[in-house]
């Protein structure tokens, strides 16, 4: 995969002729190489997630019916999906997604490609560690593949395993599956922690002179705050990870309350992960979307200590509502009423967030790239997903919704019209630096209105099944009478699931014929402040020649009276300027 | 295609006492959210078109506004709070206050369906004489019933979608839960939880029957029991 980066690092290893391909390419220690492993480990699990995806929506539209060009693969029912194989196929999905898509991208891409470039540091603390962390990442991901080949097929308890049904073979049938699930999963958090204790020593120890703390960029406070909660939340699903394996392999009984365990003991350890890892692939995103906005609204961003001490506060919050996972799992009651409220609370900061965005736009002379349109998609999509998330937050009318499509609609509005809106975003914004060439306008916009378009027209539709009372992880709903009246927008979910898949196409040509012919970038493509942008494009093996950039200002001056043009880079010295604060 | 655009989606009809302080906080919820929603939808478009990009123009520079800031920070949270106080009185009597009650029945779940136990003549349940029924319950109208909720191999979720009634059946404990229906009729009772391959189509009905003919079927199914 890296062999397709060659003309975009040609020029790091003229600087460094001593390191060989495999150490330029391959083995490489430099977080720009290793963050476009990452983005490419990415895409590439998620042409996989995404194609499970819509055999799950196939079966749902039309149930047992043969899915076409699966002919091949079930002989034995020409085609017909049987429920093990949907259990798996949704399973699978939401597995690849969250841990081999959105994570690598935003996390690891974009983390890896950020942090040092735009705090003005030549490299990770720790480069070694940070390419074992890719290449613990390439293992973990083919662990999980390889679940897909082994006799009993793949892990089919959903992506939250809930226990006993996940920790006793035979309650599913799945043996080697759900174990290399397992494995795979934790030999994953062993890559991501990796990663998180270089972001955070990083960010810490490394900025360049005059970047204080409050000067930073929002993206990369953002991704300092992922680092924390990942590190602090994966050592949970390590462990979570390893009991189930023991209790699915060595016989014990963790989870399994015929040998004396508690079924609510992984619940609990699940979500006190998962909860953090909900912010873990929401953050990136939000801080994504707050270096694009200002930079074409050409506008400081709207409140920046506010938008940083929400960080702070979802940060915080995030480890102590995880309990609205459980409200009728049978945990105590009165524990739900803690929870209620801690959730009510983590939706003030996300409020304080978008009004913010709001108010970037005001007064602004906005500018429609393809970066800001996904950014602004990103906006409009968070703010459906955090409003569905307060029915859940109330614990009575989350007696009704919980475990309905309701659900299934709120996490894909975080998840998708979230982070993936943001992953894409970025992607568009910051390839010009990555790669050293444009992406193409056209395309870019081929791709974007029918993605948001189907988007929309998918998942929406996915509120009214949810309030209709429709169950999630259901092979057939029309086995239901209760569910026939809504088998029409099923259907309707399903052709808009399938063109939204096909827009996807335009992205795969433009990101591709881009990285080998796409127009040479400049150094400062959008006019914007940071200080990747005065590195070369792509920047060279260590980023900047013989001196770091000194920082003088925030990462937000734009439209300052203090210059003619509309930018004010972070680098730059004003003749006579007076001492530059944080603020302004 | 037209079928597509047939949405009678809506929340299933409701036949439970509880049911009625549910669909008003979710009505509640709907009309603060559907509000919000419209307001930052319209303030977003408004702001995209008016100061959309135009040749010599400059934005206005701001940091921000600390008294706005305040101001949107506060609304929020109060309405947080508010629908917290509403939310948790209703949660209070749903699922932590259950009411006296004569009528109790045991739902014991297992791969892939619902066993149902009455209690037998010793007016007991779990004990050798319950009276076992496959994947139906029969209950009086307007009396509360008192569900003890069991299971035998994994994680099940009892769902009575019309009585806005949902809770795990987890193994290793017993999980008391109740509700009192308002209308007669036959109501489908699925499983909300993944339990393995034969979780589609695992269900049972709930047989909701006037106070007579519920004293005739138990009379006749139940040997004038419970």
């Amino acid at each position: 995969m890296s062999a397709t980066a060659t003309t975009a690092t040609a020029r790091a290893a003229h600087a460094h002729p001593e390191l060989g391909f495999v150490r330029t390419y391959i083995f490489s220690t430099d977080h720009k190489m290793i963050a476009r492993q990452f983005l490419f480990l990415g895409l590439f699990m998620m042409i996989i997630g995404g194609l499970l995806a819509l055999v799950v929506r196939w079966q749902l539209g039309w149930p047992e019916t043969p899915v076409p060009g699966l002919g091949w693969l079930l002989k034995e029912t020409e085609g017909v999906l049987p429920p093990e194989a949907y259990n798996m196929a949704f399973t699978m999905h939401a597995t690849i997604m969250i841990f081999f898509v959105i994570m690598p991208i935003l996390a690891g891409a974009f983390g890896n490609f950020c942090i040092p470039l735009m705090i003005g540091a030549r490299d990770m603390a720790f480069p070694r560690l940070n390419m074992l962390s890719f290449w613990i990442a390439v293992v973990s991901s083919i662990l999980m593949l390889a679940g897909f080949f082994v006799p009993g097929g793949h892990a089919a308890a959903g992506w939250t395993s809930y226990a006993p049904l996940s920790s006793v073979p035979s309650y599913t049938g799945t043996n080697w599956g759900q174990n290399l699930w397992a494995i795979s999963l934790f030999v994953l958090t062993i890559s991501s922690l990796m990663g998180a204790i270089n972001y955070v020593t990083t960010v810490i120890n490394m900025r360049a002179p005059g970047m204080t703390f409050f000067r930073m960029p929002l993206v990369v406070w953002s991704l300092f705050i992922t680092a924390i909660l990942l590190l602090l939340a994966l050592p949970v699903l390590m462990s979570a990870t390893a009991l189930l394996l023991f209790d699915r392999t060595l016989g014990t009984n963790w989870f399994n309350p015929a040998g004396g365990g508690e079924p609510l003991l992984w619940q609990h350890l699940f979500w006190f992960f998962g909860h953090p890892e909900v912010y873990i692939l929401i953050l990136p995103a939000m801080g994504i979307a707050s270096e694009i906005l200002p930079v074409f609204a050409r506008k400081p961003i709207f409140g920046y200590h506010s938008m940083v001490y929400a960080l702070m506060a979802i940060c915080f919050l995030s480890w102590i509502v995880y309990g609205h996972h459980m409200f009728v799992s049978g945990m105590n009651p009165a524990v739900g009423i803690g929870f209620t409220l801690s959730t009510m609370v983590i939706a003030v900061p996300s409020a304080i967030k978008t009004f913010n965005w709001l108010g970037t736009l005001w007064g602004g002379n906005i500018r429609f790239t393809v970066p800001m349109l996904n950014a602004l998609a990103f906006v409009g999509m968070f703010v459906i997903g955090g409003l569905s998330g307060i029915f859940m937050a109330s614990t009575p009318v989350d007696i009704f919704i919980q475990d309905t499509y309701f659900i299934v609609a709120h996490i894909h509005y975080v998840v998708f019209g979230g982070s993936i809106f943001g992953a894409f975003a970025g992607i568009y914004f910051w390839f010009p630096k990555m790669f050293g060439r444009q992406m193409n306008t056209a395309l870019g916009h081929l791709h974007f209105w029918p993605t948001f378009i189907f988007y929309n027209l998918t998942f929406f539709p996915m509120h009214v099944l949810g309030i209709g009372g429709m169950m999630r992880r259901i092979y057939d709903p029309t086995q239901y009478e209760f569910l026939q009246h809504l088998q029409p927008i099923n259907e309707f979910i399903t052709v808009n699931a399938f063109l939204l898949g096909l827009a996807q196409i335009f992205f795969v040509i433009n990101f591709l014929w881009s990285l080998f012919a796409g127009k040479k970038a400049e150094m400062n493509p959008w006019q914007a402040n940071t200080l990747e942008w005065t590195a070369p494009s792509p920047p060279p093996h260590l980023n900047w020649g013989a001196t770091l950039p000194t920082v003088y200002r925030g990462p937000y001056e734009y439209s300052s009276p203090e210059v003619p043009e509309d930018y004010l880079p972070q680098t730059r010295q004003l003749a006579g300027a007076r001492a530059p604060a944080g603020r302004h | 295609m037209l079928k597509w655009f047939y949405w009678t989606g809506w929340l299933p009809e409701n036949v439970s006492t509880q049911g009625q302080q549910i669909d008003s906080l979710y009505e509640l919820i709907y009309w603060i959210t559907a509000i919000t929603f419209v307001l930052v939808a319209v303030a977003m478009i408004v702001f995209l078109v008016k100061y959309r990009y135009r040749e010599g123009r400059r934005a206005v520079y701001t940091h921000g506004n600390n008294t706005v800031e305040i101001v949107w920070t506060i609304i929020p949270a109060l309405i947080m709070v508010v629908l917290t106080v509403l939310s948790v009185p209703t949660w209070a009597r749903i699922k932590m206050q259950v009411p006296e009650t004569d009528l109790k029945i045991k739902v014991l779940a297992k791969q892939f369906n619902w066993e149902v136990h009455y209690p037998g003549a010793d007016g007991k349940l779990g004990t050798e004489d319950d009276i076992t029924f496959d994947n139906e319950i029969h209950v009086p109208v307007a009396k509360p019933v008192e569900l003890v909720l069991a299971s035998k191999d994994v994680i099940h979720s009892v769902f009575l979608p019309n009585l806005r009634f949902k809770q795990d059946a987890v193994p290793g404990r017993e999980i008391r839960a109740w509700f009192e229906a308002t209308k007669p009729g036959k109501y489908e009772m699925p499983c909300a939880e993944l339990c393995g391959f034969g979780h589609s189509g695992m269900k049972g009905w709930l047989y909701v029957h006037t106070s007579e003919e519920y004293a005739k079927w138990a009379q006749e199914r139940l040997g004038g029991g419970k």
